[in-house]
């Protein structure tokens, strides 16, 4: 039976938990950046000499920990992108902005056990030579950013953050910066923009690659939230340690967002690809399955903007067995593990972990509309595709919802959508806003086109029959 | 721009490293590296130099060789290929030996992606020509589709590249987004925000090259609005090169404003007469009326613009009150042969040195040259007269003349400048000096009053427009703008550049150049030339700064004289 495996959120839901300092130390709070600190100069494993903070992150290299954001990119590989050559200051920011809808694993974190996030983020600092690290957090969070604010200043007054960090020499401080309400403050270059105090305009890359190119033109690493907490307990147990846990290529836990309609939505860490799908709908200790008498029409296993998966699916993947064997299986839907590579081919995204679960009662059209809207209102209209297509999408499925569609309207929609994600944008919004339009009308075009047809008129005010 | 006889600024390094790469089929080697536009460091060769290199046109809206890239139009997006790697990073081979070239799985703007070595870039493939497709279709969507209307109509790149790569319909059923139209931008500038493509090169230009960051965007998404700051105007002297910037018809001159078809428009090269800097300017003008100026790119002296005042000091030379006729004695019409045979007898007949000369440094360095050898062989005293406002530390300089290097290389012009004037001011009271030409400028206004003028035995008088000299000219010889001959100036700099003429003279107007070659074939007998090419290299065997130069060798770009 598969079941919670709590690391990150370990203490955060326990009674009498508490957000401050002194309760993250009785849990044995800050133990890890004291560890960190302390490693000496060595060898890594292929006998080459290194320091103390090369060898942390040759740690997080091999644990095989990817980026929690959404991209699931090798965190241990993004670091080592770091130009380390060109004399400029290194920045390491955390990505606090959650805004994917489908989302609430960081807040949790921000607003149950800030500490951790600031212990993982020291233990990155210290390990890429950063002595000057934001967290960038939504503007929403009003109580986060206060409950961050306040854990900064606690974790400064006991010398975990400020100079010669316990007596290490090592100078690091954490400032706070508050959104103001756009999604797309949650890309990356798009942050570094707004930090910078310009209109979250994400950079073209190349050449401006964060890890060369970043806040103020200097080497920055971007990380999510988890992955920084992560971090932490990558180092407190070594890479190959954590590499065990999860399963390989996918390794570590998770914290899934569950969301729609199940019996128990809410947040549940797990090891990466251990729980499938089905489990964490229908078992009792997940999503606990759907409500009484409604059957599953769809899953959105990544976040909206990943693509949608149908109730009934199969798919034709690469699976390993427990014994190390791949083998080509097909299998429904429901049965894919939720790592990142699974869902990935399945011809979707596991993203930032979030799964919004339709059922029967769903109206589609609708809920595709509303989804178009929320990447409608987030496009930052910098570039052509993106600007134009997002309005264009929500607007022609407000028409279909409205009862003034087209039976040609899946197929016009489905159009427009491809016209705008495969490298045509600057950045993976495109991809955000047309995969959702992409995938539900791929999967149910019969309720499109039927929408379509039941219209009150047609084209330009003249009646069509119903179909 | 240290090298006399180049067009074009060459990349810093001087025997720059190369890189070969293919474009649509057919090799192509460049630089590796060129300069960057706003900071002149080398940066890695694009994919789109590379294509133009190779004369490969790719669509552009929002690059610009002058500006930081940006990359948000889309429109050159391109396919490209790279040698594939080996698992062991080695490159594979064709069985010919070639690198085996591996597609990129996605496309990429050429304007901001650097070549690697062996790149491959295909512009005309069945994918490219989609994409070109779906970005005019996506600009297209919320466009007004103003052209009947629109000044851009006849140069707009919507247009154009709407016919050579976009589709006939529109698929477009909904609701065009509204944004303000006619807004009222600046003194000289309106925007129209339905048509902007928010491409940014108005606000790179005016934020990165200008100095002044005076225009944004405000909204997100499909409403993003182009916008001055708030409560500010967009005033600065550069304001109208963004109206030449903008590839579509959102930003337009308030002074072009329907005032005529572009497409009707002939386009003469020239340049702006209001400074030293000479601007290189295309003239656009139909049936003898000048209706604006447009600056034309030059690299070694005002790049791709030209200041708004500049721009728009053109109105002149359309003006009612143009002198036109050939006036003697008591305002008597007369002839050119008259005037020329009765100033001539005059000239003759006075003693040497009893004349002076007041020619403009606005005049051509050919017609100074004619009036150089006049004054010397009059023996006069000469000098130009100084012009010198408040200059803008990017295009507009100091010096409003726009020829006082040629004044002075000539010999027209004292040293310092108008040290003369009061010289000959005092002649002239004196009684010394009983004879002025005056050629362009009105001396009442720089110590030579009326009352000194009408002390005068002979004062001839060339200009084109009346002033109190003119009016109490004894011959009045109506002259052209420089858009009404040919000719050279020297620039502020040393350049020695050219222009060309685009209307008639007015009336019996005649090129200075060409009475006063008359003039001085009377009195000293010898005429060495007969068109302004032959003026040209005769004057440069003459004046040892223009040594070894002829006409045909200026180019279109000039060329660099010792001052």
């Amino acid at each position: 039976m598969p079941k919670e495996y709590r690391q990150i959120l370990k203490y955060a839901d326990e009674p009498g938990y508490t957000p401050d300092i002194e309760c993250y130390l009785r849990h044995g709070g800050y133990q890890v950046l004291k560890k960190a600190l302390a490693l000496q100069n060595g060898t890594l494993p292929d006998g080459k000499p290194a320091s103390g903070p090369e060898r942390l992150r040759n740690e997080v290299m091999i644990s095989g920990l990817r980026g929690r954001g959404g991209a699931g990119f090798s965190c241990g590989l993004k670091w080592s992108f770091v130009d380390r050559k060109s004399g400029k200051p290194i920045y390491l920011i955390c990505n606090a902005d959650e805004s994917e809808p489908g989302t609430f694993k960081d807040r949790q974190i921000i607003y149950k056990d800030p500490h951790q996030l600031i212990e993982g983020m020291a233990i990155a600092c210290y390990a890429n030579d950063v002595h000057l690290a934001f967290i960038y957090i939504r503007g929403e969070f009003i109580e986060g950013a206060r409950l961050l604010n306040q854990a900064l200043k606690e974790a400064r007054q006991k010398n975990f953050l400020g100079r010669n960090i316990l007596g290490s020499g090592y100078d690091l401080d954490i400032h706070v910066h508050r959104g103001a309400g756009a999604y797309i403050c949650g890309e990356e270059t798009g942050l570094i923009e707004s930090l910078e105090g310009k209109r979250a305009y994400p950079r073209i890359k190349p050449p401006y690659f964060p890890a060369v190119l970043g806040l103020y033109m200097c080497p920055t690493i971007v990380n999510n939230v988890e992955t920084l907490c992560a971090v932490k307990h990558v180092i407190d147990m070594g890479g190959a340690e954590y590499a065990r846990l999860g399963t390989p290529k996918n390794t570590g836990t998770r914290i899934v967002s569950i969301s729609g309609h199940v019996k128990r939505p809410g947040y549940y860490e797990i090891e990466t690809g251990k729980a499938t799908l089905r489990d964490l709908i229908f078992d009792p200790a997940f999503g606990g399955g759907l409500r009484e008498g409604r059957k599953l029409k769809a899953v959105i296993p990544g976040g909206s903007s990943a693509k949608v998966f149908k109730a009934g699916e199969r798919f034709r993947i690469k699976m390993r067995s427990p014994d190390g064997r791949e083998s080509e299986q097909e299998i429904d839907m429901l049965d894919l593990p939720y790592d990142f590579d699974c869902i990935i081919a399945a011809g979707s995204m596991s993203g930032s972990a979030a799964i919004i679960v339709m059922d029967d009662s769903t109206d589609i059209v609708a809920a595709l509309a509303n989804i178009s809207d929320f990447y409608a209102h987030e496009s930052c209209g910098q570039c052509t595709p993106c600007r134009e297509g997002s309005l264009w999408m929500a607007k022609a499925l407000r028409r279909l919802v409205a009862g003034q569609g087209r039976p040609e309207d899946a197929d016009y929609l489905a159009r427009i959508a491809d016209n705008i994600p495969g490298g045509r944008t600057i950045c993976a919004f495109g991809e955000g806003c047309s995969w959702p339009v992409q995938s539900f009308i791929a999967k149910f075009k019969e309720e499109f086109v039927a929408r379509g047809a039941a219209a009150d008129t047609g084209r330009k005010g003249e009646k069509t029959q119903a179909a | 721009m240290s090298n006399p006889f180049t067009i074009q600024t060459q990349p810093q390094a001087p025997a720059a490293e190369k890189i070969v790469v293919r474009v649509d089929g057919r090799q192509v080697e460049v630089p590796k590296t060129m300069p960057d536009p706003l900071t002149g460091k080398p940066v890695p060769t694009t994919m789109l130099q590379a294509c133009e290199a190779a004369g490969v046109a790719v669509p552009h809206y929002c690059y610009h060789p002058k500006l930081p890239v940006a990359g948000n139009c889309r429109m050159c997006l391109v396919e490209y290929g790279t040698p594939a790697l080996g698992p062991d990073r080695k490159p594979l081979l064709n069985p010919d030996g070639s690198p085996r070239i591996a597609k990129a799985p996605r496309p990429a703007i050429a304007c901001a992606t650097p070549l690697s070595p062996e790149m491959e870039i295909y512009t005309k493939t069945p994918a490219v020509k989609q994409m070109r497709e779906a970005v005019l279709e996506f600009l297209l969507i919320n466009h007004p589709l103003d052209c009947p209307i629109c000044d851009q109509a006849g140069e707009c790149k919507l247009q154009e590249y709407s016919v050579e790569h976009g589709l006939s319909n529109s698929r477009f059923v909904e609701q065009k987004v509204h944004k303000p139209k006619r807004v009222d931008l600046g003194p000289r500038i309106v925007l129209d925000d339905e048509r902007c493509i928010l491409c940014t090169r108005c606000i790179r230009f005016t934020r990165d090259i200008v100095g002044d960051d005076a225009l944004g965007i405000v909204n997100r998404g499909s409403y993003n609005t182009l916008t001055a700051y708030p409560g500010r105007p967009f005033d600065n002297n550069y304001t109208l090169n963004t109206v030449d910037l903008c590839p579509v018809g959102a930003l337009t001159s308030k002074d072009f404003r329907f005032q005529m078809r572009v497409w009707f428009l002939k386009e003469t090269k020239s340049l702006c007469t209001s400074c030293a800097t000479g601007c290189n300017i295309i003239a656009g003008s139909r049936e003898e009326k000048v209706y604006r100026y447009e600056p034309r790119q030059n690299d070694a002296v005002n790049s791709t613009w030209m200041c708004d005042y500049g721009r728009l000091n053109y109105k002149w030379i359309n003006r009612e009150d143009r002198l036109s006729e050939i006036r003697g004695p008591n305002q008597q019409a007369i002839s050119w042969e008259a005037a020329g045979k009765e100033i001539s007898s005059r000239l003759k007949a006075a003693k040497p040195g009893s004349a002076a000369i007041v020619a403009s440094a606005r005049q051509t360095n050919e017609e100074l040259y004619l009036v150089a050898t006049l004054g010397r062989h009059l023996h006069a005293l000469m000098d130009s007269v100084p012009r010198v406002k408040e200059g803008d530390g990017l295009l507009l300089s100091a010096d409003r003349n726009p020829n006082w290097n040629g004044a002075r290389l000539t010999g027209v012009a004292a040293h310092p400048p108008g040290s003369n004037l009061p010289k000959i001011a005092d002649g002239i009271r004196s009684g010394a000096i009983t004879s002025l030409i005056v050629i362009g400028e009105d001396v009442t206004r720089c110590g030579i009053g009326p009352e000194l003028l009408d002390k005068l035995e002979l004062l001839v008088v060339s200009d084109i427009l009346p002033n109190e000299t003119t009016k109490r000219a004894h011959y009045l010889l109506p002259g052209c703008a420089h858009l009404e001959k040919r000719g050279t100036f020297t620039n502020g700099k040393g350049r020695l550049q050219k222009f060309t003429k685009a209307i008639s003279p007015k009336g019996y107007a005649r090129a200075e150049q060409e009475y006063l070659t008359d003039l001085l074939f009377s009195l000293i007998g010898r005429r060495d030339y007969a068109t302004i090419e032959g003026l040209f290299n005769k004057m440069a065997a003459d004046v040892p700064a223009f040594k070894g130069l002829t006409w045909a060798a200026i180019g279109d770009a000039g060329v660099n004289v010792p001052i």
